[in-house]
């Protein structure tokens, strides 16, 4: 009986008069689809492929992406261009299976996939989840600079024919 | 006679309007208020300050199907809802709300009928309220519903006992059971029963809250355990009428603490129906305060609460308040 007094008098009240202060407190929700909250700099969202300063693809198809991938969430089918360099001819990247884990953009030799801050790609089918190259490639020209900073210049194979050393050289350098 | 039935169907008409539309908003209420308690913002999208969300809500609700599972047993599944909406807004009928106005030259009371036994026809209309959930739980063959039904049908019946044994101190001190009377004798603050009845009251309080099936006593409809209760199956606009049903319900008993314990429409300088809504409204703030605050109680506790301390407490009450009337 007293510890029912007890709960009556005192507890409930302390408790009613501590939810009753959250009244004037400031809300903490952000309204969002009107207000966005800002993106912290390392957020990994959807991906996207790079392109080298002159518009051809940076993705040489070699296949780490798709091997490091926890989700297998890769699939890639390599060609060769007339120049005789390796590029992707098919590049797809399930967006539903993938767990935007960044191996992919750690593992990547060629600096051609990133993961960007896009989150809001929201569709009605699972099969528009399979994003293309059409998809994941950025635009060229380009509609606003690349999120990333410093990227690689292009690299070429150099070969010195009197002394038949092989070389990667840049492509300034030429 | 005809004037009569005539002023009595348009108050009738605009007290009822008025009644839903009051319900509709205290669920905007509801959840804006909660949703500040949480340091939310609540509804907020529909109209300025999110205030047409109650008529969303009823055109979505409008235009759900309305489902009837196969193995319901389907009249009494359809008519429950009925069931427990309409107990819950005909009290409102012998509460008064006013005092007497001249209006297009004649004399109105503002009250659909003065009804010399006003509080024993709120009590038994009231507890009618309680088949329309056993029914909606019985018929929805469902074992949650059923659970839910079966602790509603346990819980209301018990907490009426206390509901009823509590309102008895101010029924003795009055000496009247006419709600019309019971507020003219509470003509200055001193004169409110909640000061010469403080126990009546927190007994009220705590039996009406249980009664209306609200937290912390929500266990009818216990979320986590019974998934909704005895509305479970219940889509559309009948689980509409369930969830307006369960706001009138809030707003009857607010009305009827009113004007029991807080002196009805009495209140200096405002109009007398401003007076009214604005206790009203307190009361449905104290409602939805408790439901921010408080967790909901295990059933055998409730069941405890109810027959160990309520009804005892209250007969106490009406000992030495009798003794004191008599005296």
């Amino acid at each position: 009986m007293f510890r029912l007094l007890k709960q009556v008098f005192i507890s409930i009240p302390i408790g009613m008069f501590t939810v009753f202060k959250q009244l004037f407190r400031k809300p903490t929700t952000v309204k969002y689809p009107f207000v966005k909250s800002k993106m912290m700099p390392r957020y990994r969202g959807l991906h996207f492929l790079e392109r080298y300063e002159d518009g051809t693809e940076r993705c040489v198809c070699c296949g780490l992406c798709a091997a490091s991938c926890p989700a297998d969430a890769i699939y890639m089918e390599p060609a060769e261009n007339e120049r005789g360099e390796r590029y992707a001819r098919v590049y797809e990247i399930n967006e539903l299976r993938c767990i935007f884990c960044g191996f992919c953009q750690e593992a990547c030799p060629e600096e051609a996939i990133f993961l960007g801050k896009e989150y809001e790609f929201a569709d009605d089918e699972r099969d528009k989840f399979t994003y293309s190259k059409d998809d994941l490639l950025v635009k060229w020209p380009r509609e606003k600079p690349s999120p990333i900073k410093f990227l690689r210049p292009r690299r070429r194979v150099h070969w010195e024919e009197e002394t038949g050393r092989v070389d990667l050289v840049e492509d300034s350098q030429e | 006679m005809l004037e009569f039935a005539v002023i009595t169907a348009i108050k009738s008409l605009v007290v009822i309007t008025v009644l839903l539309m009051a319900c509709a908003w205290s669920t905007y209420l509801e959840r804006k208020l909660v949703a500040f308690f949480q340091t939310r913002i609540g509804p907020a999208v529909a109209g300025p300050y999110g205030l047409l969300q109650p008529i969303a809500d009823m055109f979505k609700l409008l235009f759900k199907e309305d489902i009837v599972p196969g193995q319901a047993h389907k009249t009494i599944y359809l008519l429950a809802p009925l069931l427990a909406f309409i107990p819950a807004v005909i009290p409102i009928a012998v509460v008064p709300f006013g005092d007497t106005i001249t209006l297009f030259g004649r004399e109105i009371d503002l009250v659909i009928s003065d009804f010399n036994l006003g509080i024993l026809l709120v009590f038994a209309i009231t507890s009618l309220g309680v088949y329309g959930l056993m029914m909606a739980g019985w018929a929805s063959n469902s074992k949650y519903s059923l659970l839910g039904g079966l602790r509603s049908a346990a819980q209301m019946i018990s907490y009426e006992i206390g509901l009823g044994l509590s309102v008895i101190g101010v029924l003795l001190l009055g000496g009247t059971v006419s709600l019309v009377e019971i507020v003219e004798q509470q003509d200055s603050i001193l004169n409110w029963f909640v000061i010469r009845q403080p126990v009546g009251f927190l007994l009220y309080i705590v039996c009406a809250i249980a009664e209306t099936n609200r937290i912390p006593f929500d266990l009818p409809e216990a979320e986590a355990e019974l998934v909704a209760g005895y509305h479970t199956e219940y889509s559309s606009m009948r689980f509409g009428l369930f969830f307006v049903g369960e706001y009138a319900n809030m707003l009857t008993v607010s009305a009827i603490a009113t004007t029991l314990f807080f002196g009805g429409w009495q209140g200096p300088f405002l109009p007398p129906i401003v007076w009214f809504c604005i206790k009203v409204f307190a009361f449905m703030f104290f409602y939805i305060w408790l439901r921010a605050s408080l967790p909901r109680l295990r059933y055998d506790q409730l069941m405890k609460f109810g027959w160990y301390v309520i009804i005892p407490l209250a007969l106490a009450n009406i000992l030495v308040t009798a003794a004191i009337a008599l005296l």
